[in-house]
């Protein structure tokens, strides 16, 4: 079933409509691409597959997923959901790291907010990857080398940076969404992904909310602050922002 | 205090007090300095295509509507701490910091609702923050301003997250709407933290004082486009991980009794 199904629906894709698992099927076969092949290990898997399975090295998740680059089409609503799905799967796989192995010294507030906060982006993933179903993208691949989990300020500085742009990755993707119940549900994530920015940003030491307006990131500059965490190669196509400047000057300084 | 305590949650239970009462080492506790706070100016690009907008054309209608009610609930707001902090009822520190940035914001976001408005501008209503003297008064009782900044925050978040559909066709306004959206949650963030609370919404709060219920009616939604979002790490985390709209009138109805 495809959650995403609902009334003023107006997506005109194949994905929009509610899809029986053979449909599924059949609809990769005669799509025959690479990213497809990629999507079919990802449909395969069951609807209880492992909550840590982003936290796999990056080395199995890429065999999974066979050199697969992922193409996400921005032109459509679904597409900007799988943007979001991407996003919160690497959100979910640096919180579940973190809290594997907590960083020495961790307070116990920092603790707290922390495993909160890999709670609740381990509920936003694994939303997207129910309401997605046929129509998600496959798992990506992290690529946290650059990240030192042992070092607080490692850790809370790659937080920072993740919440801070999912907060304007979600308010520059709005205005894009055509479907009335997808913009909510984005605007129902987007408040606690800046909850979280508020958070991090107390326990780090920095002001929780640094301007009167948040900024509003075209999917260029997101791709570009996230790509260096994530392995997987992810072309974006159709992006209504290709080319556009985005709606604050200020957004990158803010998650530098 | 006690006893205005007491006046204003009549009818709760000494566990339900302690609950929304601050303990104010945790608040002393807390982070270091953090550097100093201007309200920031409208972004550029924004306040350009607004002005651009609203050269060629007047409002929509339905744009209007919305920016007058959001411009309502930020008069509230901006009132509210330009009181508080003339007041001196917020202690010096992190706290004075904390509502000095907030207080900046909301200033910006009036100011930025009145100029994409012009001469279509709501006045700026009288307001009572006592809820005609039902409530101690926030400028004389520090743990009364908290839980009123915190429901406000909380409030707005819900307020503009409600609109969001009335704006799609709009996007210009969509997106000045969202920008401000989320500053409203990194305030109600801080402000519950401030509190001793986590900085997200776990359910409704079926104990809160009757000018605080409200705010958080209708928190419990596990039901995302029909996905049970309780399934993945609990209906705590579940409810958590998601915030609430509120319709316009479900926010009159919070706002209401503080508008004379």
């Amino acid at each position: 079933m495809n959650h995403l199904d609902v009334p003023d629906g107006g997506d005109p894709t194949v994905f929009g409509r509610r899809l029986a698992p053979t449909d599924r099927r059949n609809f990769l076969k005669w799509s025959g691409t690479a990213a497809a092949t990629a999507l079919l290990v990802a449909c395969d898997q069951s609807p209880t597959e492992p909550k840590t399975d982003l936290s796999r090295t990056q080395q199995q998740a890429q065999a999974e997923i066979s050199g697969g680059e992922v193409k996400i089409d921005l032109g459509t609503d679904l597409g900007i959901l799988n943007f979001a799905y991407a996003l919160e799967q690497l959100e979910a796989a640096f919180y579940h790291r973190v809290v594997a192995d907590l960083y020495r010294g961790v307070s116990d507030k920092e603790e707290a907010i922390l495993r909160d906060i890999k709670r609740h982006e381990l509920v936003h993933r694994e939303f997207f990857r129910v309401a997605l179903d046929g129509a998600r993208i496959p798992a990506l691949a992290v690529s946290f080398g650059s990240i030192d989990f042992e070092s607080r300020d490692s850790v809370l500085s790659t937080a920072k940076v993740f919440e801070d742009t999912g907060v304007g990755a979600y308010n520059g993707a709005a205005q894009f969404l055509r479907n009335g119940d997808y913009l909510e549900v984005a605007g129902k994530i987007v408040s606690v992904e800046a909850r979280h920015a508020s958070a991090i940003r107390d326990v780090f030491g920095r002001n929780f909310a640094p301007q009167a307006f948040d900024p509003a990131f075209t999917f260029e500059r997101v791709l570009r602050l996230a790509d260096p965490f994530i392995a997987t190669k992810i072309t974006l196509t159709n992006s209504p922002t290709a080319g556009l400047a985005d709606r604050t000057s200020a957004g990158e300084e803010m998650v530098s | 205090m006690t006893i205005d305590l007491h006046r204003l949650f009549a009818g709760l239970d000494a566990k339900s007090l302690d609950r929304l009462s601050t303990r104010r080492e945790t608040l002393l506790s807390g982070g270091r300095a953090t550097a100093a706070f201007a309200a920031s100016a409208v972004p550029v690009a924004i306040a350009a295509s607004v002005k651009d907008a609203f050269a060629a054309s007047s409002l929509p209608d339905a744009v209007v509507k919305v920016l007058n009610f959001a411009l309502t609930l930020e008069y509230l707001e901006a009132s509210f701490y330009n009181r508080g902090i003339r007041s001196g009822v917020i202690p010096s520190g992190k706290d004075l910091r904390i509502f000095t940035t907030i207080q900046g914001h909301e200033n910006a976001h009036v100011s930025f609702l009145k100029q994409t408005l012009g001469s279509q501008a709501i006045p700026k209503p009288t307001f009572d923050f006592t809820a005609g003297g039902t409530l101690p008064n926030p400028f004389r009782h520090y743990e009364v301003f908290k839980i009123l900044a915190q429901g406000f925050e909380d409030t707005g978040v819900r307020a503009y997250k409600g609109q969001l559909r009335a704006l799609k066709p709009y996007n210009t306004y969509l997106t000045a709407a969202a920008t401000i959206h989320s500053v409203e949650a990194r305030h109600a963030s801080e402000v519950r933290r401030l509190r001793g609370s986590d900085g997200w919404i776990p359910f409704e709060d079926p104990a809160a004082p009757a000018p605080i219920k409200p705010v958080y009616d209708g928190e419990d939604n596990l039901v995302q486009l029909t996905v049970n979002v309780g399934q993945f790490q609990g209906d705590r985390s579940g409810t958590e991980a998601f915030d609430e709209p509120l319709t316009k009138a479900e926010v009159m109805a919070i706002a209401g009794p503080f508008i004379v």
